[in-house]
């Protein structure tokens, strides 16, 4: 089951074990198991979308959800006190008879600015987050990750996690149903 | 596909809406006998709320045969059977087309010989067109409502893929009509209250708060079918947060839609629209407006934008019962103040029939959709669509 192939790292130069999977149910239940077993630091590689992945990796940053929120409030108070400051102080103008101050007439750039500022934390905060953009990343190391965009399945946990054993980890993968699992350098 | 029976026990559910029905019925009838203009225009609105929902179960399930989802799968049968509960909504239309002087101003004689505008409207607002249209209206519904329990049912029976296509074909221009027959029926029961008024997004807010009504009382009657088999075996959090979503779609769309038909009045300023809303910001209307903002867009976008709140079913049962009602607050809101004129409508305020008869026309409508959801298996048709997919 374990590949030969490639040179046991030294710990202090490996990235993590990497377990390829045959298809999206058993890197699920891989995931599942990993999560139960009390991995944190991993994650899984598919060439589709697999619904619950998440919940299954055990992720539940929240992060990305306060900044959209606090982004979009800041876009309804800026879009807001733009409309005020246009239409009461800087260019005050009576339109159809209608009070300078007319709220009404606010909601749509209100709203607009709103989604334009979620939107775009949405975008930012997600790369940051991520670290992106990213042009080295060690789970290229391994030669057939590359089958991870046609038709492999991947689960890589990472060496930097506290539970991590060489030994015990490689044991734990390989009975999770994996065709392989092979050390990935940093 | 298994031919077996699957049922579960609604017997007790279907006595209480009936219950509930005759109750709300007496009260209404004892109203009626001391206020009998009042019993017409609450009827009316009872009316229109509960025909929404047979009618948007149609669409909802046209919608579903063209795009798919799991949310679909699990609800088929509901809005099968909504579609089927139609015909009891037919019956109710009968007092309504045989009252028309006592709720619309065109269809009084009296009225329009002073009045030169609804003269003039007179090829389009006269009792006999009316009735012809509302017969077309319901011709249409409950052809497709034929046709879609038919074609359900042959692919149950083994028709398979050639009754999958034959679903999704009559889907497509079936949802056209959809839109087109709910435009102009609330263009005819709703806006031709106020006959001087026009509003071309009105029929919109009607489909719009027709879906919002309609997945309010599935995911509740889902709820209820969850706690039994088969539901039981089939319907998980992740349908209801599912469901919960698309509530959360029709209330942002409803608000966007007052929105922009307020905005639209209010900018242009004209002395044949700006009526409408004169009425409603006076006394109890004005309160209701401003309960409409907080409590049917603000409380349930954010009670609805959190994950957690659509994935527990005792939270989105709660959040999808107080959407019922505001559904039918909205409607009172746009239906009640039509009937007086302008200085007048805030001296007045919702009637206690204006809530005892969407409750005797709801309990009785009720109770025929839970016995036409008992008279198929509650099996999802496509079950094999529901496994395998992951909690």
């Amino acid at each position: 089951m374990s590949s030969q192939a490639h040179e046991p790292q030294a710990e202090s130069n490996l990235y993590g074990l990497m377990a390829e999977f045959d298809d999206a149910d058993t890197l699920m239940k891989a995931c599942e198991a990993a999560r139960d077993a009390g991995f944190k630091k991993m994650d899984a590689y598919a060439p589709l979308p697999v619904h619950g992945l998440s919940e299954a990796l055990g992720i539940d940053d929240e992060r990305i959800q306060k900044i959209v929120l606090c982004a979009g409030l800041t876009g309804t108070t800026v879009g807001f006190s733009l409309m005020y400051y246009i239409t009461v102080i800087s260019y005050p103008m009576n339109v159809g008879g209608k009070p300078l101050f007319s709220w009404p007439a606010y909601v749509p750039p209100v709203f607009e600015t709103t989604v334009l500022f979620a939107a775009l934390s949405a975008l930012i905060g997600m790369c940051v987050l991520n670290g992106l953009p990213m042009p080295y990343h060690p789970v290229f190391n391994n030669p057939r990750f590359e089958m991870a965009s046609t038709d492999r399945f991947f689960l890589c946990i990472e060496a930097e996690d506290p539970k991590f054993d060489l030994g015990n980890t490689r044991k734990f993968l390989e009975g999770l149903h994996s065709q392989e699992v092979v050390e990935v350098a940093k | 596909m298994s031919s077996q029976t699957m049922t579960a026990d609604l017997s007790g559910f279907r006595n209480k809406a009936f219950f509930a029905g005759v109750a709300g019925t007496v009260a209404c009838m004892a109203g009626a006998l001391s206020n009998s203009d009042q019993f017409w225009r609450s009827y009316l609105l009872a009316f229109i709320y509960w025909l929404m929902i047979p009618v948007t179960c149609g669409g909802l399930l046209m919608l579903h045969h063209l795009v798919g989802g799991q949310w679909g799968v699990v609800l088929r049968r509901q809005l099968e059977a909504g579609t089927r509960a139609l015909p009891f909504n037919l019956i109710l239309a009968i007092p309504i087309a045989l009252n028309l002087p006592k709720l619309y101003e065109w269809a009084n004689h009296e009225h329009t010989a002073h009045d030169k505008i609804l003269q003039q409207k007179a090829f389009w607002l006269n009792p006999e067109f009316f009735l012809i249209r509302l017969g077309i209206y319901f011709l249409i519904w409950l052809t497709l409502r034929y046709l879609l329990n038919n074609w359900s049912y042959d692919q149950e029976a083994g028709g398979g893929e050639t009754a999958k296509d034959k679903l999704r074909n009559v889907s497509g221009p079936g949802l056209v009509l959809h839109v087109l027959t709910v435009s102009f029926a609330s263009f005819d029961l709703g806006m031709s209250l106020e006959p001087h008024w026009m509003s071309s997004i009105y029929g919109f807010l009607y489909i719009v708060g027709g879906a919002l009504t309609t997945m309010a009382f599935n995911i509740l009657v889902l709820a209820r079918l969850s706690e039994e088999e088969p539901m039981s075996h089939h319907v998980r959090p992740n349908h209801f947060a599912d469901l919960g979503t698309l509530m959360f779609a029709f209330t942002v769309l409803w608000a966007y839609a007052s929105m922009s038909q307020y905005l639209i009045i209010w900018s242009g300023n004209l002395p044949e629209e700006t009526p409408f809303y004169v009425k409603r910001f006076h006394g109890p209307w004005l309160t209701m407006a401003t309960f409409l903002m907080v409590f049917h867009f603000a409380l349930p976008f954010f009670l609805l934008l959190m994950r957690f709140n659509k994935r527990k079913k005792a939270i989105i049962t709660k959040i999808a019962s107080f959407m019922m009602f505001m559904r039918l607050v909205d409607l009172m809101w746009y239906i009640a103040p039509a009937f007086h004129e302008v200085e007048e409508a805030g001296h007045h305020w919702p009637h206690w029939m204006d809530f005892a008869a969407p409750v005797a026309v709801g309990g009785l409508w009720v109770g025929v959709y839970v016995w036409q959801l008992g008279k198929r298996s509650l099996e999802p048709v496509e079950v094999h669509r529901l496994a395998g997919g992951h909690h």
